[in-house]
């Protein structure tokens, strides 16, 4: 393995915005997550929960709900009072329409999915047909007095349950006339709240409506009568958010605390068929509010404000006990949000609306393996960049030599030049960029620092050539046979001039996985090849003069990989390769960093793949027999970026959980036991 | 009312009449019995099978047969691999399944479909589940719904359990400690949960937010259960209490025996006005127990804080306690150690106030010594005008409190204050005693004994031994008050001569127990060995004891008092005069209370003790009819010699016994009007059968040591063999009855060992 001086970095103070709604469907097992900057992120949860695509936030767009609709269309609307159509195709927003009824609260899709509702501020709740591309305004259905909520379709389509503020109106579509109004109790363990907002309503088929709201409650309501039927007090503070399977034998809330309820319809007894709805498992994954949640066939999926995305499936309903079947916890996003410059030991780090450049830090001291050395000099922040306008930073690069910073927002690109005067750092904007680099998905500099490499969100590869203070454009690659070439965020750029080359390839159907991430192995000149790393923890290397997978990864294919390595389940995030040993590949995750040797054999199921470092005791036989090829370390975590300054210096960015949560606000106070 | 045992059988009773009706023989060690409304010719039982942890539950059924003794040979085998405890077995929803917990498993049986179905928590492998395992369960009586409590506090629902995929369950959470017991009401609208917290918890709607809480119940919660009617609920407890609640949550009725205590520091007390026992009872507090109507009559609330039960956590104790004056006057000491240099040390004094018939606080006095409190005492002689305690320490020196007046311009008071403090030679003093008339003080510091002058606080001379620390220190009585009796922890007894001021006579005993007699000159003593503890009667003037009494306890003995009669007995044999004045009773480390009588118990049990007893035995436990009937037999064989016997109070055990019948689910139980004439009929039947063991002690008596005052070097070697003599003679004479005393004894051990498993 090596060893390595570890630059740990702790000082990238990345805090991701809290999720603001999420969306599941069904048919292409997606999920759709909407955070509090207006940023819209989509999982795939059939390819190991992978991070697709996503799209970038704005200032003024809060978003507060999010619908799939038929055909994979993804709506959103939001306190700016527009509802939004995002093109999954293209990354971007395909169109935004205004409902004219102030702030949108809430957001739903018929049961056919042929028309969309939404509650405004205004009271008012609006009904949309969706064309196949455009939504048209039908019409409004009787005003209510204060801001709808929630809202929820009967799944035959003929009745509406909205939630506002101490009551909920259950609405007959066809008329557009509200039938019923439940009003619901004020109090709160017997003490008078101002009021009671309903955070959620849910229609059930048999005429059921389920309601949560702010002072705790949980209940259930005879829509027919407008009666109360059942009522479970589950929490001190709000319950916020209510989502149903498709069965409609089980459902899922969200509370201010932190915690997810999980309720079933349980038969009364064995032998009768009279059911029951029954609390059941309360999971506490979450520090903060739960601001949504989702209910897939074998899982339940809550985000909230403490940032994390949870998916704890239920066993029930998994099949086979494997690595499916764990709860997983999504923090970061899943791409570089950092990058390097090896020569000046520069480290940019990308935020929302600003980067920030900093120096590492330097030791004279040595000292032996494992040993934590002193500073000599501390890490300088140099620059802190803030963008222009509302938009979010979609990805930015440093180049390696350090003297360029390209970034790109939905609508602009940006470049700047570095001078270093000592230890003055003067920064200059170049100007005049082309019309056709407008946004861009990625961005790469070349190993030596002259050319850019631009993936545009149109899916072409624009490459230019840098001079000292201009630009001059060389290629563009436009895809091939109609096919994007760089889809969403699944693509990491190549660096050197010839692993571009694969882009007359058609990666996908070459390699026949859609999900693929594609890295050059590019350290050889004289032997190119790049390395492909699929989402499924599969690892191909391709020869570009023998237009064929090499030797190695026939192998590693033939053998297969080690069970332990196929179950992870974070993605891999970086790959980079040592510069002077070309049979080492890096790469990491967020909880993890292997170097593959490819020297080695690879191990089978028998042997350890998490090898504690050997015993220096032990014979070198001994050592060498029980060495393959996977070399792996867990000491940094969570790992957002690693990669190597030079032979013998690696740079390490962790972000300690602990430090996220205290950046957030405090979460509702509980007293615990014993404290 | 069936009842089953040890030995295999399961016996029917009338429980009206008290009559056995049949004796079924099943041929297994039986530990827990079931019936259910549904199935009535078969019960269930749970046996263990070959390895000694394997206990299963099966069904027997009981062949219809008009003979005395059946075979019931036809077993059926229901679970495999549960708990011997009948709190981990429930059946439900009228007997269509019985659910069974052991350590991380809940089994169902399903009578209908004839399936198991297992659910398994994740063990203690992570420590987040380390304390998952099952401790108790309960079924709804309506619904498909399991309640389990959890050693972690946790209480589990479980649902849909028909199905060994789809099931469910859910989590209610507010005990910090071990769920003891579980019971859903009748309805089963609500739960309730008891534990170490001392507190009854109603769950209402089996949800988390809606609870209810009857707080300090005074002990840990061992059993749950409610009347059949709903209206009561029933909770026992770890220090030997029962209360009664009502539906609302309101304790109606407790009925409270000794309590027990983890350890009892104090020692037994007599409380001169009372004539109760005094020791330590619920935690800070000094139990007062009747032993005539075996009752508590109050407890004193000493330490004054909230007790908060809780692992780990260091306590306030109360440590020692003596009665002064006619009890007029009562000494508590309270300590609290919490590192080897933070004593805390509180004495505090209490008067007795006639109008309201209790001890009220006169005077605290903060850190009375530097350490540790070793002995406490108040002068008791008439002629002291002026009451006077005094208190010996681990610091060196022993103090002297007077009685001072008080009084200032706003009230006549009078307090405590120290008028001397003594001390020699820097040693530790661990003992002090006033002679009976008050007008010397013993104080012993580790192996030397020093007598004061109680008048001018002079110190009068010294003895010492060299035999190690002075353990107990006593002034003889009567007419033997000039002699000084120190038991030393090298197993030493001395005895010194006060006007002599020379070693009268010493004996080699080993003694834990020193106490003498306040009506006689007797003082009994009890020494340990390592086969059982043996208690000698003596007076001071002779070292040949009055009476021996070997072996009266297999396990230690802590404590022993004299308790003077209120009407003087006449025993006109020699070896019974001893206890012609007062009783004696000891405490051994198990916290059972002992006494010795002398007559048969029938004959001597007045109309109140046969109600103690009826609550005492009355726990008609399947082990006790056994244990009776075996005894009666022996009474017969051995009926002419019956002159002496040890009855036992069997306190604390039955108590649990009690509650583990009252504990036994409902539908088992016949109705509460029933329980108690039963309990009642029961006493008939446990009143003949109630006789100790016997002791073949008269061998003892006539064998008697003819040992020379004057040559006591030669004394207790010469002691011992003639105590080695006696052992022999007796083995040969009455080798019969030795060997059922120990069979009798091994029943007895055996069955103790069942309950407290319980």
């Amino acid at each position: 393995m090596g060893e390595f001086k570890v630059h740990r970095v702790r000082f990238f103070n990345y805090v991701p915005s809290g999720i603001r709604c999420v969306a599941y469907n069904n048919q292409s097992n997606r999920l759709a997550v909407s955070r509090t900057d207006g940023t819209v992120e989509i999982y795939n949860l059939s390819a190991n929960y992978f991070q697709e695509k996503f799209f970038p936030g704005h200032e003024s767009r809060a978003t507060e709900a999010l619908c799939w609709a038929k055909g994979q269309r993804l709506f959103s609307a939001g306190l700016n009072g527009e509802i939004i159509e995002y093109d999954l195709q293209a990354l971007n927003i395909k169109y935004a329409v205004d409902a004219f009824g102030g702030p949108i609260w809430s957001m739903a899709i018929s049961p056919h999915g042929s028309q969309l509702l939404v509650g405004c501020e205004d009271g008012s709740v609006k009904l949309f047909q969706i064309t196949p591309d455009k939504i048209q305004f039908e019409r409004n259905f009787d005003r209510q007095k204060s801001r709808i909520l929630s809202l929820s379709w009967h799944p035959s389509g003929t009745h509406v349950a909205a939630g506002s503020i101490d009551y909920i109106s259950v609405f007959d579509v066809k008329s557009g006339s509200a039938v019923h109004k439940m009003l619901v109790d004020r109090q709160y363990m017997s003490v008078s709240k101002r009021k009671c907002i309903i955070w959620g309503v849910a229609f059930l088929s048999d005429g059921t409506v389920i309601s949560v709201d702010s002072a705790g409650k949980v209940q259930f309501w005879d829509s027919a009568t407008g009666t109360l039927v059942k009522n479970h007090l589950i929490a001190s503070a709000d319950v916020q958010s209510i989502a149903v399977s498709d069965q409609e034998d089980s459902f899922v809330v969200g509370t201010a605390e932190g915690t997810v309820f999980h309720f079933q319809l349980v038969s009364v007894t064995s032998n009768s068929s009279e059911k029951q709805w029954v609390r059941t498992k309360p999971f506490q994954h979450h520090t903060h509010d739960v601001r949504a949640v989702a209910h897939s066939p074998t899982a339940l999926i809550s985000g909230g404000t403490d940032t994390h995305l949870v998916i704890r499936p239920l066993m029930e309903k998994v099949e086979v006990k494997n690595y499916d079947a764990a709860l997983r916890k999504i923090t970061f996003p899943h791409r570089r949000l950092i990058s390097c410059s090896k020569k000046r030991q520069l480290l940019l780090f990308q935020f929302a609306h600003h980067l920030e450049l900093w120096r590492l830090g330097s030791t004279v001291a040595t000292g032996k393996n494992g040993d934590t050395l002193p500073l000599s000099k501390d890490a300088d922040h140099l620059l802190h960049l803030k963008t222009k306008g509302p938009e979010n930073i979609i990805c930015s690069c440093i180049s390696p030599c350090g003297s360029w910073i390209a970034y790109s927002t939905t609508s602009r690109f940006f470049l700047y030049r570095l001078n270093y005067e000592h230890d003055n750092i003067s920064l200059q904007r170049v100007s005049k960029m082309p019309a056709f680099l407008r946004s861009a998905l990625q961005i790469l500099f070349s190993e030596d620092s002259t050319k850019l490499f631009v993936a545009s969100n149109q899916g072409s590869l624009h490459v230019i050539r840098l001079l000292e203070g201009s630009f001059k454009h060389l290629h563009t690659f436009q895809p091939q046979s109609g096919g994007n070439l760089v889809t969403g965020q699944g693509g990491e750029l190549s660096v050197s001039d010839v692993s571009f080359f694969f882009f007359t390839f058609k990666p996908h159907s070459l390699l026949g996985f859609p999900n693929a991430l594609l890295y050059p192995a590019n350290t050889h000149m004289f032997a190119p090849a790049f390395l492909v790393y699929h989402i499924l923890f599969q690892v191909f290397e391709y020869s570009i003069p023998d237009k064929q997978y090499t030797e190695w990864s026939r192998t590693i294919q033939k053998q297969g990989f080690h069970y332990l390595w196929l179950q992870r389940d974070t993605p891999i995030t970086h790959i980079s390769f040592h510069p002077k040993r070309p049979m080492h590949i890096l790469l990491h995750d967020a909880y993890m960093f292997c170097i593959i040797d490819k020297s080695l054999p690879l191990p089978n199921d028998k042997t350890l793949l998490y090898n504690p470092l050997p015993p220096t005791n032990e014979s070198d036989v001994i050592r060498r027999r029980t060495a393959h090829a996977f070399k792996i370390s867990k000491i940094y975590k969570p790992l957002l970026f690693m990669d190597l300054l030079d032979e013998r210096t690696l740079v390490a960015v962790e972000r300690p959980l602990d430090d996220i949560i205290a950046q957030l606000p405090p979460p509702i106070k509980k007293k615990k036991f014993g404290t | 009312l069936y009842s089953c045992s040890f030995d295999g059988t399961i016996k029917l009773w009338d429980y009206i009449d008290g009559i056995l009706i049949k004796t079924f023989i099943v041929g297994h060690k039986l530990h827990a019995l079931f019936t259910l409304a549904c199935a009535e010719d078969s019960v269930f039982v749970i046996i263990n099978k070959e390895k000694p942890d394997v206990f299963q539950l099966v069904s027997v059924k009981l062949p219809k047969s008009s003979s005395q003794e059946i075979e019931a040979k036809e077993l059926s085998f229901v679970l495999d691999y549960i708990n011997q405890s009948p709190k981990c077995i429930a059946f439900g929803n009228e007997g269509e399944y019985v659910a069974a917990v052991r350590d991380f498993y809940l089994s169902v049986y399903f009578f209908k479909k004839k399936t198991t179905s297992r659910f398994t928590l994740s063990s203690s492998k992570n420590k987040k589940h380390a304390k998952n395992n099952f401790t108790c369960v309960a079924c709804h009586p309506k619904e498909d719904c399991i309640a389990t409590g959890h050693k972690d506090g946790k209480i589990r629902l479980w649902r849909n359990f028909d199905d060994g995929k789809k099931y469910t369950y859910t989590c209610l959470h507010w005990h910090h400690d071990m769920v003891m017991d579980l019971a859903f009401s009748v309805t089963g609208t609500s739960l309730l949960s008891g534990g170490r917290e001392s507190v009854l918890v109603e769950w209402r709607d089996a949800t988390e937010k809606n609870k209810e809480f009857l707080p300090r119940l005074g002990a840990t919660i061992e059993h749950i259960s409610v009347s059949p009617a709903g209206d009561l609920f029933c909770t026992s407890h770890s220090d030997n209490k029962i209360i009664i609640i009502h539906r609302n949550l309101e304790a109606s009725a407790v009925i409270q025996g000794l309590v027990k205590d983890s350890s009892i520091f104090t020692g037994l007390m007599i409380d001169p006005r009372t004539k109760a026992l005094v020791l330590n009872g619920k935690p800070g507090h000094l139990q007062f127990y009747s032993l005539q109507h075996d009752k508590q009559l109050y407890n004193l609330d000493i330490i004054q804080q909230e007790y908060i039960n809780d692992y780990g956590l260091i306590q306030t104790e109360l440590t020692k306690a003596a009665f002064g004056c006619y009890g007029n006057w009562l000494a508590t000491v309270e300590q609290r150690q919490e590192k080897e240099t933070e004593l805390d040390l509180q004495m505090k004094l209490w008067m007795y106030n006639k109008k309201t018939q209790g001890f009220v606080l006169n005077t605290k006095i903060n850190m009375p010594h530097e350490d540790h409190i070793t002995a406490l005492c108040f002068c008791n002689a008439e002629k002291f005008e002026n009451p006077t305690l005094v208190t010996a320490s681990k610091d060196g020196h022993f103090k002297v409190w007077i009685l001072t007046d008080d009084s200032d311009i706003y009230k006549k008071a009078v307090g405590w204050t120290c008028d001397f403090v003594g001390s020699y030679h820097k040693y530790q003093a661990t003992n002090c005693c006033f002679s009976e008339d008050g007008s010397l003080l013993a104080v012993s510091f580790e192996e030397i004994v020093t007598i004061w002058d109680s008048e001018t606080w002079e110190l009068k001379c010294t003895f010492c031994q060299r035999a190690g620390n002075i353990r107990h220190l006593c002034f003889g009585r009567l007419t033997c008050s000039k002699y000084l009796l120190g038991a030393t922890e090298n197993g030493i007894l001395c005895c010194w001569n006060l006007l002599s001021c020379a070693l009268e006579w010493s004996a080699k005993l080993n003694i834990r127990v020193m106490e003498p007699d306040p009506h006689s000159e007797n003082i009994a003593a009890i020494s340990q060995s390592s086969v059982g503890s043996d208690l000698f009667v003596f007076k001071p003037s002779e070292p040949r004891p009055l009476y021996i009494q070997k072996n009266i306890s297999r396990e230690e003995v802590q404590w022993g008092v004299f308790v003077p009669r209120d009407v003087p007995e006449s025993f006109t044999s020699e070896a019974y005069q001893w206890l012609n004045r007062s009783q004696f009773y000891f405490l051994t480390k198990s916290q059972s209370l002992l006494t010795f009588s002398t007559k048969s118990p029938e004959e001597k049990l007045t109309p109140t003790s046969k109600q103690l007893l009826a609550e005492e035995s009355l726990p008609a436990t399947p082990f006790y009819f056994i244990l009776g009937k075996h005894r009666e037999q022996q009474d017969e064989k051995i009926n002419e010699a019956l002159e002496s016997e040890l009855v036992q109070l069997p306190l604390t055990e039955n108590i649990s016994a009690i509650s583990e019948l009252l504990h036994t689910p409902a539908h088992v139980l016949p109705s509460a009007s029933f329980l108690c004439s039963k309990f009642v009929n029961s006493l008939l039947l446990s009143k003949e059968t109630k006789s100790g063991e016997e002791f073949p002690d008269d061998v003892d008596m006539e064998e008697e040591k003819e040992s020379d005052d004057s040559d006591e070097e030669n004394d207790f070697t010469e002691k011992t063999q003639d105590t080695n003599d006696t052992d022999l003679g007796e083995d040969i004479i009455h080798q019969l009855s030795k060997s059922e005393e120990k069979e009798l004894r091994r029943f007895r051990k055996v069955d103790y060992s069942w309950i407290t498993v319980l």
